[in-house]
């Protein structure tokens, strides 16, 4: 937002609600102006996925989903049904949708090959299928079945994972999941840190 | 959080120490506002820095850097010299009577059993004296005059945290420490409930661990455990922090905190007899006797058919460690050369662990990095070169790196356990951007790939791969309804009640009908009948549907309980312990804010009782269920590594130099049980080099290191800087906006210094010491100014325990750049 549409909310804003103080609605008066970009959105609730106050937000979703239509998150604001936060954001919650639209959002999976100084677009298969090969590789080489006792270990520890404390309980659920079936015991999250 | 958001609003007296609720957790704080508008409570901040928090308080004392516990056992000494505890309370719902084995004690510094070579103890004398001739019970002292009993050994030990020498220590007035003692103890009566909010503050420290037991020490004696408006509660850092958590993805712990196997869990029996502990008292719920019934149910969910009573429910499947494998431990093996791949989702290591330095070479060691992100990170990009910000020569960086596109909260479904254990389901408002993916389809990809080179090529142990129950609609993208099914669990036979000892031949009847989802962790069996990936989060989606996405904004008792907002775990507890809320005839301490109650024949009241419905106050139970001794717990035995009780220790760097608590034993400055590597010790500063303390914190505009790349948050905290005091300032003819460099042992960094009368030198032992902060935010990718990464300067050490890293107490210089 710069800094005329800035004022241009607040002036709206400050319109709409004396007018609704006077008992008119102030919609007819608005739709004259310019059409409620609000009215034709999606509502749907969420978490802010910042710090774990976890606030309610509704995020507004303009696009009806039809073919080439791509949908877009016009609005973020705190739920005032949530018993926690009753409606309000902080500093950090209110720049969601900036979060959300990000420019250092990643779009496509890349490779940097060995010292080079740049990032290449690759396909997700390619992705995939190198990264598979190198970990397979990796396990198949360094996995420990018996360790010097001989006592069954089954464990491979020459790859690691470091797992995000942001990510939901389901994908938390999957990950510790596939980690541990695969024997990894070199596994930690951000959440100790 | 053992209480909830809502909850603090049913506070006397709000403290908050090792946190700052105002700026990090603005919306959550506003309770503490409720409470103080509509209680009358008080709020008492404790902190180097004079924070937003602290500008709204009653009452604010400063503390230097890393002497929590030193402060807290001052509290500890004050509430026992004045007879200010609950002492109905901690008789019988503490171990204050409990008799400890007569070898235990403490000397200059160390607990008994100190072994130097290995930094560790030796913990047999930490121990509970047992009765041999009944059930080895643990032997008690009711009229707590045993010098043996903990509530003498308690007070022996914190006698020597005299507001003195508390004061010497921690730089805080005496008069101000006695203020704050005197509004702690002030809450010892049952009509009186503190609250305490903490967070990293507490955590980042070598005696992070302590700092929190401590607290919790004091909630016991208070009385304040269990009650509304009480408990001890960590105001955590990230949306799902909690819930990974709880998940455990982390190496000693499987879901549920269940200890994972290692080397010396030889068998299936053997790993569950040592996690299956025995009462410790006559009469107690002993509620971890149900650990197998938790481990064979996660087994069931994990293996399906491929775990069963044949191959031990599968237990030579999962891995077995045999060292640490935390954070610090995990980068000093890569730094090592031991570590070939990494895989890295959702965090930023490079930025996040202390030492970048030693990081950098670590990454550049690795063959191949995966990066799972939904944005840029320094991470990723580790191999570039950033000029000062991170000067490497990336053609002779050898590490292959890919860079993985994930999506953000709001293009993906499924829950979020907020920092009082509720778990909340939200929905995706979006599509993600270009080709990006949830975490959860990246890591079920990979893990498919990984199936079918096992199941064609063969290769090691390929049994645990092939044999994971996966049986999801979309093996590649398993829904988020699905898995949230999955952890809840099922019964996978008929589930029956026990026979009924009334009418054993009665037929058995069936509690839950086979298929259908388990509705509590009461229903989880140990024969294979019932599957569960988490048994504390048995019950989030029952059979009557996603109890997580429940929206009933009615709070019928009128004290924030909220019972049908989500689900809380355990059991959709939102008070933990809340027996003890009760006294032990079974009534509300305070009957103003009554959460359960026994009415003659069961337990009852606004909370989902913390104890078996039926076990009344004439049985004997003690109301902390998940000990065998079913009390809290005042002396830790063998549970903490660096002793039964907290005690002080300097930070790894200490602007003092010595420890005042045993000022003639130079082995014990630091904490005798931290684990340090070799080289990492080298690397800790000196005070003549690095006179100054230093510690890192978060702004209110920012969120970790995500922030910095959205518009809004570069906007409006756009450069880095560090903050000093203005004597400090003054002293090195240093002037607000001036550029400095901040030098610690491991390296330097160069910022804008914002001098403040936020944080004033403090005398300590007889000199004065000075504070730097250092705020996080910045690094050199985003959309804010490039800055240096502030872990540039922290030490590679970690809490004993825990081995969170020290972040909040190091030492630096600082000089006009």
């Amino acid at each position: 937002m710069n800094r005329r549409q800035f004022f241009r909310t607040c002036a709206a804003g400050l319109g709409g609600s004396s007018i609704a103080m006077l008992g008119f609605s102030p919609q007819p008066v608005l739709a004259q102006v310019r059409g409620f970009k609000l009215a034709r959105t999606t509502e749907t609730r969420s978490t802010c996925p910042y710090c774990s106050v976890s606030c309610g937000v509704i995020m507004y979703t303009l696009g009806d989903n039809a073919k080439n239509n791509k949908p877009s998150i016009i609005h973020v604001e705190g739920d005032p049904d949530h018993p926690v936060n009753r409606g309000t954001l902080c500093p950090k919650g209110a720049g969601l949708l900036d979060m959300i639209h990000s420019p250092n959002r990643l779009k496509y999976p890349e490779v940097r090959e060995a010292k080079s100084k740049e990032w290449r677009r690759i396909s997700w298969d390619e992705a995939y299928t190198r990264i598979a090969k190198h970990m397979k590789e990796d396990r198949d080489k360094n996995f420990i079945t018996k360790n010097d006792k001989g006592v069954t270990v089954n464990r491979w520890n020459t790859t690691a994972m470091l797992a995000s404390s942001a990510a939901s309980n389901e994908s938390g659920y999957l990950t510790v999941k596939s980690a541990r079936g695969m024997g990894m015991t070199a596994f930690d999250t951000q959440a100790r840190i | 959080m053992t209480n909830s958001w809502v909850d603090i609003k049913n506070a006397d007296l709000v403290l908050i120490m090792g946190g700052n609720a105002a700026e990090a957790h603005p919306c959550g704080f506003k309770w503490v506002t409720e409470a103080m508008q509509q209680r009358n409570a008080k709020l008492v901040v404790v902190d180097p820095r004079f924070t937003r928090s602290a500008a709204v308080a009653d009452y604010y004392a400063p503390i230097r850097v890393g002497t929590d516990i030193a402060f807290l056992a001052g509290v500890i000494n004050y509430m026992l010299s004045n007879d200010k505890v609950h002492m109905e309370y901690v008789k019988t719902y503490t171990n204050a009577t409990f008799l400890v084995n007569d070898k235990f004690s403490f000397e200059n510094g160390f607990f008994t059993g100190y072994d130097e070579g290995k930094r560790s103890y030796d913990k047999s004398t930490w121990g509970y004296q047992r009765d041999k001739s009944k059930d080895e019970f643990v032997m008690v002292d009711e009229t707590m005059q045993s010098p043996n009993c903990v509530y003498q050994l308690m007070k022996k030990h914190y006698s020597r945290y005299t507001p003195e020498l508390v004061s010497k220590i921690c730089g805080t007035p005496k008069d101000a420490f006695l203020k704050v003692a005197g509004f702690i103890a002030g809450t010892h009566t049952p009509d009186r409930v503190m609250t305490i909010l903490y967070a990293l503050g507490w955590t980042q420290h070598s005696v992070g661990s302590q700092n929190i037991r401590a607290m919790a020490m004091i909630q016991l004696l208070l009385g304040n455990m269990g009650r509304a408006g009480g408990g001890v509660n960590a105001l955590r850092g990230h949306a799902n922090v909690q819930g990974i958590t709880d998940m455990c993805l982390y190496s000693e712990v499987l879901p549920g905190y269940l200890g994972a196997p290692t080397d010396a869990d030889t068998t299936r029996e053997d790993y569950l007899k040592v996690r299956t502990p025995k009462p410790l008292r006559p009469n107690q719920m002993n509620f971890p006797q149900n650990f197998p019934k938790w481990h064979t149910s996660l087994m069931k969910a994990w293996f399906g058919d491929a775990a069963n009573k044949d191959n031990n429910f599968a237990y030579d499947m999962m891995p077995k460690r045999d060292t640490a494998y935390d954070a610090l431990a995990i980068f000093e093996r890569m730094y090592q050369g031991k570590v070939n791949g990494f895989l890295c989702q959702g965090f930023n290591p490079l930025a996040a662990i202390p030492n970048k330095k030693k990081l950098g070479i670590a990454f550049a060691k690795l063959k191949f990095l995966v990066v799972m992100d939904p944005l840029q990170t320094e991470t990723a990009e580790f191999w570039k070169n950033f000029t000062d910000f991170n000067n490497v020569e990336t053609d002779k960086i050898e590490t292959e790196v890919f860079r993985l596109p994930a999506t953000c909260f709001a293009e993906e479904t499924g829950s979020f356990t907020n920092s009082s254990r509720v778990l909340q389901w939200h929905q995706r408002a979006t599509e993600p951007p270009g080709e990006a993916k949830t975490d959860a389809e990246i890591m079920a990809s990979l893990f498919m790939r990984m199936r079918d080179l096992y199941k064609k090529d063969g290769g090691t142990f390929p049994d645990a791969i092939v044999n994971m129950a996966w049986a999801y609609s979309n093996p590649n993208n398993p829904a988020p309804e699905e898995v949230a099914r999955e952890f809840n669990g099922k019964a996978l036979g008929d589930v029956m009640a026990p026979p009924d000892p009334k009418n054993p031949k009665e037929p058995p009847k069936v509690l839950v009908k086979a298929g259908e989802q388990l509705p509590g962790f009461a229903m989880l069996r140990d024969d294979g009948s019932t599957s569960c990936g988490n048994w504390l989060y048995c019950g989030s989606w029952s059979q009557a549907g996603n109890n997580m996405a429940r929206r009933d904004t009615s709070d019928p008792s009128g004290l924030g309980v909220y019972p049908n907002w989500g689900f809380s775990w355990p059991a959709n507890r939102r008070v933990l312990y809340n027996r003890a809320g009760a006294d032990p005839a079974g009534k509300p301490w305070d009957p103003k804010r009554k959460g359960i109650a026994w009415n003659g024949t069961a337990w009852a009241g606004s909370d989902v009782p913390d104890i078996a419905p039926a076990l009344g106050p004439d049985s004997g139970a003690g109301p902390f269920i998940m000990t065998p001794e079913g009390v809290g717990r005042l002396f830790a035995v063998g549970l903490m590594a660096e002793g039964p009780f907290p005690e002080h220790y300097e930070p790894f760097e200490t602007p003092v130099g010595v420890n005042l608590m045993c000022p003639s034993n130079a082995k014990a400055v630091s904490n005798p049980a931290a684990r340090v590597y070799k080289g990492d010790m080298e690397q800790f500063g000196k005070m003549a080099e690095f006179p100054y303390a230093a510690t890192t914190y978060r702004l209110t505009e920012h969120h970790h290191f995500w922030t910095k790349n959205a518009r809004a948050n570069a906007a409006t905290q756009p450069a880095q800087f560090v903050e000093i005091g203005d004597e400090l300032a003054k002293e090195k003819g240093i002037a607000n906006g001036q550029m400095v460099k901040v030098r610690s042992n491991r390296g330097e960094i160069k910022a804008v210094a914002v001098v403040t009368k936020r944080i004033k030198a403090l005398e300590v032992n007889g000199k004065k010491v000075h504070t730097v902060g250092i705020p996080i935010h910045w690094g050199f990718i985003g959309l804010a100014k490039s800055g240096y990464l502030s872990n540039t300067l922290t030490p590679f050490v970690g809490d004993a325990n825990s081995q969170t890293p020290e972040f909040k107490a190091f030492l630096v210089n600082v000089e006009k750049a």
